[in-house]
């Protein structure tokens, strides 16, 4: 091991790291505010990275009718509650979340795919795309069961997951695809060649994250977000609504997702199938931040990093297992320290 | 849509044909979700492309989904066998699947048409008989044009799955009789997000060649690595990575690899007295009008040669027995093991008692990515 070669190795660490940061914080951000374990966070990424990757294909992505199909359910569902409470003054506001704009991202989605090389309005019909799921998968799996056992709400989570994963294959087949953003483009710093998708993602985790630690910190959505993760029952007395920091906290993981997705497009082959192993190594990120620390979370995401790139180098056939073994020692530590957020949660 | 049509045409033809007698029944377990998908739904696709009788009686296929997972596989294999009472099956798209299958197969004795390789000892395949070429028969196609062109040293980089030993043993079995030597055992994983820890080491030992294991797209990630680090000798993919797709996610980065497949990728430019040649070139046409051009790929082949194994046995069977008997299932079997020159898409089959794939080396050729398609290497 020479320098030059722990230089790449690095490089290839941060990366990765920073991507499973992000899915960590996601991970942290709707366990602390729901107590969900968000397994389908991966499918955001599946889902963005393919949707792009179809719209450089010139093509609509199957995405597309999943929003217009599931807006029109959530609007079904909560019409059908307005009716019977007699309240319509929020009846404008569903129309235009569920259905108006599902409609114009599609408009959006179906001239995107004509315009192949017009790559920022790929990435706006991208977001588009997936950003929405985040609020109608709470409202529809998750919202009906808000006060349920972390068990059954992480059963949940699975079966979103497989659903999601199969919708994910039938829109885009069993093969996979790769998006490109930015043109080939390398410069060289000393011996190491650094590509500006790599520079790219690594500067967005670290807006993003200080977008959102500005967000929890300073604005009055973000601070209701964290008091409803210290006390839900709290947050509501002072009129904090849970369905809202809900949906609030699922849009933000689909946006983390979706980002993150359009970020690794370029780097890797994406199948319909990827997100999931992507967030999970996320997740042992968000294990070794106790599931409520966001720095120590991204800190642990980057050790994921470093770990999965440098056991690559010296025992890949052995890679996965040294990552997810990881939670092992990192569970014990946890188990011994006196921080169990799983009892604190218990109502 | 595509995916239920298989099905819902079993069905009918299941209760139009109800009261014919002499009816031959096959049960199909495929994967078209799941891992195996990007293999599994071109399987699956070539059933609806299937002659409605083989060797001359009227043929029902049952074609039952296995999520690619070893366990349902075997449970639709019951289910055919034990509920169906199919006269042979066939099945599935990857290699622990097909195994699971072929183990009740045998134990059932209903002939079996593997349409993936078994992982079984050759003592254990006296009902199995297996439509894909060997791996060693496409590796030693590999390793013979290293050998031509004066490779002494070969990087491997492959699946962290069966299919990565797979290759990689067969490439061994070639390669070490032949002086190559094999520098570099580095594996990945379909879904990783990158190879540049592997892709380091095999830079590091500077091989004359590298061979990748993966299979479909799968195979691009390392190639895409290799190239962007600046590795210019040659790279060799496997029979697995030979598809359109792959050229798709791999773009200019996989120009000039060379993989063995069958020669039903490239029939056009076989020579004309290849007897391939008029059985690829018509399944070829008939996959491409059904399900878009460019669809072509060797997996689709595979199921359809395995019907014709059975085309070609039936007929000799049914003058022994009748279908839907224990007798008739042994005929089947028997006939299948004596089937000769029967052409298929990838091959010309000639099964004996002690070889249950039956194929040779014109079951073999190389292409090579040329231009952004496949093109045959001459």
């Amino acid at each position: 091991m020479n320098l030059s070669l722990a230089l790449w190795l690095t490089q290839d660490a941060v990366v990765n790291g920073a991507v499973y940061a992000l899915l960590a914080l996601a991970l942290i951000v709707v366990y602390t505010v729901t107590r969900v374990i968000f397994v389908p966070q991966g499918e955001f990424i599946s889902f963005a990275a393919l949707s792009l990757a179809t719209l450089q294909n010139g093509k609509v992505p199957g995405t597309v009718h999943l929003l217009i199909a599931t807006g029109l359910v959530v609007a079904v569902l909560d019409g059908w509650r307005m009716a019977k409470t007699r309240d319509f003054s929020r009846l404008p506001r569903l129309v235009l979340f569920n259905i108006a704009l599902p409609l114009a991202v599609a408009a959006l989605a179906w001239w995107s795919a004509s315009r192949p090389t017009d790559v920022w309005l790929q990435v706006l019909v991208t977001l588009g795309i997936v950003i929405p799921f985040g609020s109608m998968i709470y409202r529809l799996a998750y919202q009906p069961l808000a006060s349920a056992s972390i068990l059954v709400l992480l059963i949940v989570s699975v079966a979103v997951h497989y659903m999601m994963v199969g919708l994910g294959l039938v829109f885009f087949g069993g093969e996979g695809l790769r998006a490109s953003i930015f043109p080939g483009f390398n410069f060289d710093v000393g011996i190491l060649t650094i590509s500006l998708q790599s520079i790219g993602i690594v500067l967005s985790s670290v807006v993003l994250m200080v977008v959102l630690w500005l967000y929890f910190g300073y604005t009055v959505y973000g601070k209701a977000l964290r008091a409803t993760a210290m006390n839900r029952i709290g947050s509501r007395l002072v009129g904090i609504s849970t369905e809202f920091s809900g949906k609030l906290s699922f849009t933000l993981a689909a946006l983390i997702g979706a980002i993150s997705g359009i970020l690794i497009a370029p780097i890797t082959t994406v199948y319909y199938d990827t997100g999931f192993l992507i967030a999970l190594k996320g997740f042992v990120g968000a294990i070794i931040g106790g599931m409520g620390s966001y720095p120590i979370a991204a800190v642990g995401s980057l050790l994921v990093g470093f770990l999965e790139s440098y056991s690559s180098f010296w025992a890949s056939s052995f890679k996965e297992s040294i990552i997810f073994t990881l939670i092992i020692p990192v569970l014990l530590w946890r188990s011994l320290g006196k921080h169990r957020i799983e009892e604190e949660e218990e109502e | 849509m595509n995916k239920l049509l298989p099905l819902t045409l079993g069905l009918a033809v299941s209760f139009a044909s109800a009261a014919v007698a002499q009816e031959v029944t096959i049960g199909v377990t495929l994967g078209a979700t799941g891992p195996g998908a990007s293999l599994g739904i071109h399987y699956k696709n070539a059933f609806q492309l299937m002659p409605k009788t083989a060797g001359g009686l009227p043929v029902k296929f049952i074609i039952l989904e296995d999520n690619t997972d070893p366990t349902a596989a075997a449970k639709n294999a019951r289910k055919l066998i034990t509920e169906d009472k199919v006269d042979a099956i066939m099945g599935s798209v990857s290699v622990p699947s097909t195994t699971q299958v072929a183990m009740i197969a045998n134990e059932t004795k209903t002939p079996m048409i593997a349409l993936s390789p078994v992982a079984l000892p050759p003592d254990k395949r006296e009902w199995i008989f297996t439509v894909p070429q060997p791996v060693p028969l496409m590796m030693s196609a590999v390793v013979e044009h290293m050998k031509a062109h004066g490779v002494k040293t070969v990087g491997y980089i492959g699946f962290s799955d069966s299919w990565g030993d797979l290759v990689l043993s067969s490439l061994k079995q070639f390669a070490e009789p032949a002086g190559i030597k094999i520098v570099t055992d580095e594996r990945y994983a379909r879904a990783d997000t990158s190879v540049t820890g592997q892709v380091i080491k095999i830079l590091g030992a500077n091989p004359d060649a590298v061979v990748v294991g993966g299979s479909g797209t799968g195979g691009a990630l390392p190639q895409i690595g290799l190239v962007e680090r600046g590795y210019k000798k040659q790279i060799y993919h496997n029979h697995g990575t030979a598809n359109r797709e792959f050229i798709k996610v791999g773009g200019k980065s996989v120009e000039g690899a060379i993989a063995p497949t069958g020669a039903l990728l490239v029939p056009e430019e076989l020579p004309a007295d290849n007897p391939l040649k008029p059985v690829a070139t018509d399944f070829i046409n008939s996959y491409e009008k059904a399900f878009g051009a460019g669809t072509r790929n060797g997996f689709a082949g595979y199921s359809y040669d395995g019907f014709k194994l059975l085309d070609a046995a039936v007929a000799d069977a049914a003058k022994k027995a009748k279908p839907g008997t224990p007798e008739f299932r042994q005929a089947l079997r028997d006939s299948l093991e004596n089937v000769k020159n029967v052409v298929g898409t990838h091959g010309v089959y000639n099964m004996t008692p002690t070889d249950h794939t039956g194929l040779d080396n014109r079951a073999r050729v190389l292409v090579r990515v040329d231009n952004g398609a496949w093109r045959l290497l001459k």
